[in-house]
């Protein structure tokens, strides 16, 4: 589990969870020089009222400053709000506004872990960045975790070989409980602490009220696809995904009685269109500005495996390349793919490489 | 381990310890009417005398309380709503932009809460809070102010400010001057009776003695209304059971500062240059902040163009070197000082700034670690800082 390298001057970046706690532990188990740093990723931190969860409350900071104490390594709290809105949030809410379901956590790994703060470390004099992420490095290739309900090779997939050769995550050889158990061994308060679910800088959960917020509200229609009739409004066609089904208050049932999923969002027009299921399953998946983890696709076509969301929708598929594109023909079809997730390539468990999904064609529908 | 952070907090003084343990063995409650009590009160009684003594006060003008940020809150709230009750056009307090926090957000928060106005007085490029101001700020409307605050001694920069030509001039409009001395207290002569001023905010882990232990010296003259209510102790001002340990350590450590001052200030003011002088050799285009001889002896606050303040204390740090920003934090991020963008500072360059702040235990060896690492340390963060994280 620990590296016999020589010992490396490393930066944890600790968000005040279990898991960063313990990797951090193990850096420091390993030889290395370790510090901690916590990101201050919201302009206007919550207080300890709001209760909030994620990485953005004075509570996470404190509890990652305690966790440094409790590991007796220096503590620094790096500042990066202004970074983190303009790299993160604001493409949150711009995705959202194209009709599209963006993934934070990826774009957050890919633009401040692994690049601001990688790059600041770097220049530091630091040799590489510690995460709690569950995900394993082997030989410079990213693989799963051996927990895998609780891996995130997923949105560490737009890594590249250069961010990768100075990242470590020190629990991808364990599970969760495993953390916890040893968190509870090493005396940290974390070890209890409940995982985190939801996006961070939202800290109610509401994703739809946050992006009202910064968007503002605009009634539109709800389409029915086969008949094209009107079946209920919305307050603006953002926040919506496709191949959900909750929360849509459809003023009207479908004549067979069954439930409807929004099928495409089409926000030039502020309309949602519903219909049945079964329009929803793809058998071939367009992404694009697809990015090689080896730095080099493995061949112009080649069959793997492919995941189109951060958990589950996994599937063998056979990948085209193209210049900037794949295409993914889905060895069997799949339910809800939705624009703006990633599209993740994995040979067995090691990640490939990864892409934007633009587009999925459906079964019996000619988009 | 070279500690230059002294404005922080500074080393006990041995014979404060001492005192401050010897004082924490011993039984009674200075308001108990029995023989422990009367113990404890003339303990309590003979500390407030001496710390009078040191101060140019009378023991009668002596408020113990648990520290810097206490004494702050107490006059300027407490002045405020005493003159405010006494005459509701008494709204507006009269501060300098550069007021420590303790002093700042009271001020703000007697503006949000409690109806008052702020008139906030500039400062020149150096941190001094020019008198013209002040004089315009209370003739523009007498009858409104309730009090001014500003500084003796910046807590971050080092300059100091003019309070008895202050003082005087609030006093021809008939305002009180409260000043914060917490810097200023055993490093320069401060006599609150010369001073003029009404009410002066003094603290002892700034200067050798306990943390939790200050006071507010009070003009018998000046009403105060009290923060804390209770037991009445303190001449009503400020209630609650007399530290009687934290008053006896705030008298030793303060009496002995302040004896040692014209021994001690002259060598830590020559070291302070000396590591000024070092670091600019080896970082040329460095900024030295604050007035260049109204200062506090033991602070020397820089900017560093094209670094982050942080990059540099943690590198410092990780070499043994510790300092600070200066500027005070909010959730652990160092926001840009509010006293360096008064002194008309950008706030990128309020940022690259770090605080050096040498004190009685402060050592050439000292100086001559900051200057060894400082040459590395800001090519380092200037390498970070071009990978800027606040770009």
């Amino acid at each position: 589990m620990t590296p016999a390298a020589a010992p490396l001057k490393v930066l944890a970046a600790m968000s005040g969870g279990v898991d960063s706690a313990v990797a951090a532990g193990r850096a420091v188990d390993a030889g290395h020089d370790v510090t901690g740093v916590h990101l201050a990723l919201s302009a206007a931190p919550q207080t300890l009222r709001h209760g909030a969860r994620g990485c953005c409350t004075l509570e996470d900071a404190n509890d990652a400053r305690r966790a440094a104490d409790v590991l007796g390594i220096p503590f620094y709290i790096w500042d990066l709000a202004e970074r983190f809105k303009a790299d993160v949030v604001d493409g949150f809410v711009s995705e959202y506004a194209a009709g599209r379901t963006p993934n934070p956590c990826l774009r957050c790994n890919e633009k401040i872990k692994f690049t601001a703060v990688l790059d600041r470390a770097l220049a530091l004099g630091f040799d590489a960045v510690v995460t709690g992420h569950h995900a394993r490095l082997d030989d410079g290739r990213l693989r799963r975790s051996v927990d895998m309900g609780k891996d995130q090779s997923y949105v560490l997939a737009v890594l590249t070989a250069r961010q990768l050769a100075h990242a470590q995550f020190p629990l991808g050889d364990s599970t969760k409980a495993q953390v916890r158990a040893e968190a509870a061994a090493r005396g940290l308060a974390v070890a209890d602490k409940p995982d985190s679910h939801d996006i961070c800088f939202i800290a109610d959960g509401d994703t739809r009220g946050f992006l009202a917020k910064q968007l503002g509200t605009r009634d539109g229609p709800i389409v029915d696809s086969a008949t094209g009739d009107v079946v209920g409004s919305h307050a603006g066609s953002f926040g919506y995904t496709v191949g959900q089904r909750r929360g849509l208050n459809l003023n009207r049932p479908s004549p067979e009685g069954e439930p409807r999923y929004v099928l495409s969002i089409q926000p030039k027009t502020n309309t949602l269109v519903v219909g049945p299921g079964e329009l929803l399953d793809a058998d071939e998946v367009t992404a694009q500005r697809p990015l090689w983890t080896s730095g080099t696709s493995p061949s112009d076509e080649f069959d793997c495996l492919v995941q189109l969301r951060a958990h589950g929708m996994v599937t063998p598929a056979t990948v085209r390349v193209t210049a900037d594109e794949v295409v993914a023909r889905l060895h069997s079809s799949q339910r809800g793919v939705a624009p703006g997730q990633a599209l993740v390539m994995y040979d067995d468990d090691v990640v490939v490489g990864s892409a934007t999904i633009a587009a999925a064609r459906r079964i019996g529908v000619i988009a | 381990m070279p500690y230059l952070d002294h404005a922080a907090t500074t080393p006990m003084l041995p014979e404060a310890i001492a005192a401050v343990g010897a004082a924490l063995g011993e039984l009674g409650n200075a308001s108990s009417l029995h023989g422990s009590g009367r113990r404890a009160r003339r303990r309590v009684e003979e500390s407030r005398e001496q710390l009078a003594g040191s101060l140019g006060a009378r023991p009668s003008e002596v408020v113990f309380t648990a520290g810097g940020t206490e004494a702050d809150n107490l006059a300027v709230k407490g002045i405020y709503w005493a003159r405010r009750d006494a005459d509701p056009r008494r709204r507006r307090i009269i501060a300098s932009s550069v007021e420590h926090h303790a002093v700042l957000d009271a001020v703000d928060w007697l503006a949000t809460h409690e109806g008052a106005d702020v008139t906030w007085l500039p400062v020149d490029a150096q941190g001094k809070v020019a008198p013209g101001y002040l004089r315009e700020a209370l003739a523009a409307d007498p009858d409104s102010v309730a009090l001014v605050t500003v500084m003796w001694a910046n807590n971050e920069v080092g300059t100091t400010e003019p309070i008895s030509a202050l003082a005087a001039l609030a006093h021809e409009f008939g305002v009180p001057l409260h000043t914060d001395a917490v810097q200023a207290v055993g490093s320069l002569p401060v006599d609150f009776a010369e001073s003029g001023a009404d009410a002066l905010t003094m603290t002892g882990h700034k200067l050798g003695g306990a943390y939790g232990a200050g006071a507010l010296l009070l003009r018998r003259d000046v009403d105060c209304v009290p923060l804390l209510h209770g037991g009445g102790q303190e001449r009503d001002v400020r209630s609650g059971t007399l530290d009687v340990p934290g008053a006896i350590g705030l008298a030793v450590a303060t009496s002995l500062a302040v004896e040692r001052r014209l021994q001690l200030a002259p060598r830590i003011a020559r070291l302070r240059d000396s590591l000024i002088d070092g670091v600019r050799e080896i970082v040329p285009d460095v900024i030295v902040n604050g007035h260049p001889t109204d200062r506090l002896p033991g602070i020397a606050h820089l900017s560093f163009p094209g670094c982050e303040g942080d990059s540099l204390l943690m590198l410092l740090d990780a070499r043994g070197i510790e300092c600070s920003t200066g500027s005070a934090c909010s959730a652990g991020v160092a926001q840009p000082s509010h006293v360096l963008i008064a002194m008309g500072a950008s706030a990128a360059a309020a940022r690259g700034s770090l605080r050096f702040s040498l004190g009685h235990t402060s050592t050439a060896d000292d100086v001559a670690a900051v200057v060894d690492a400082i040459g590395p340390v800001v090519e380092r963060a200037r390498r970070a800082g071009l990978t800027s994280v606040a770009s």
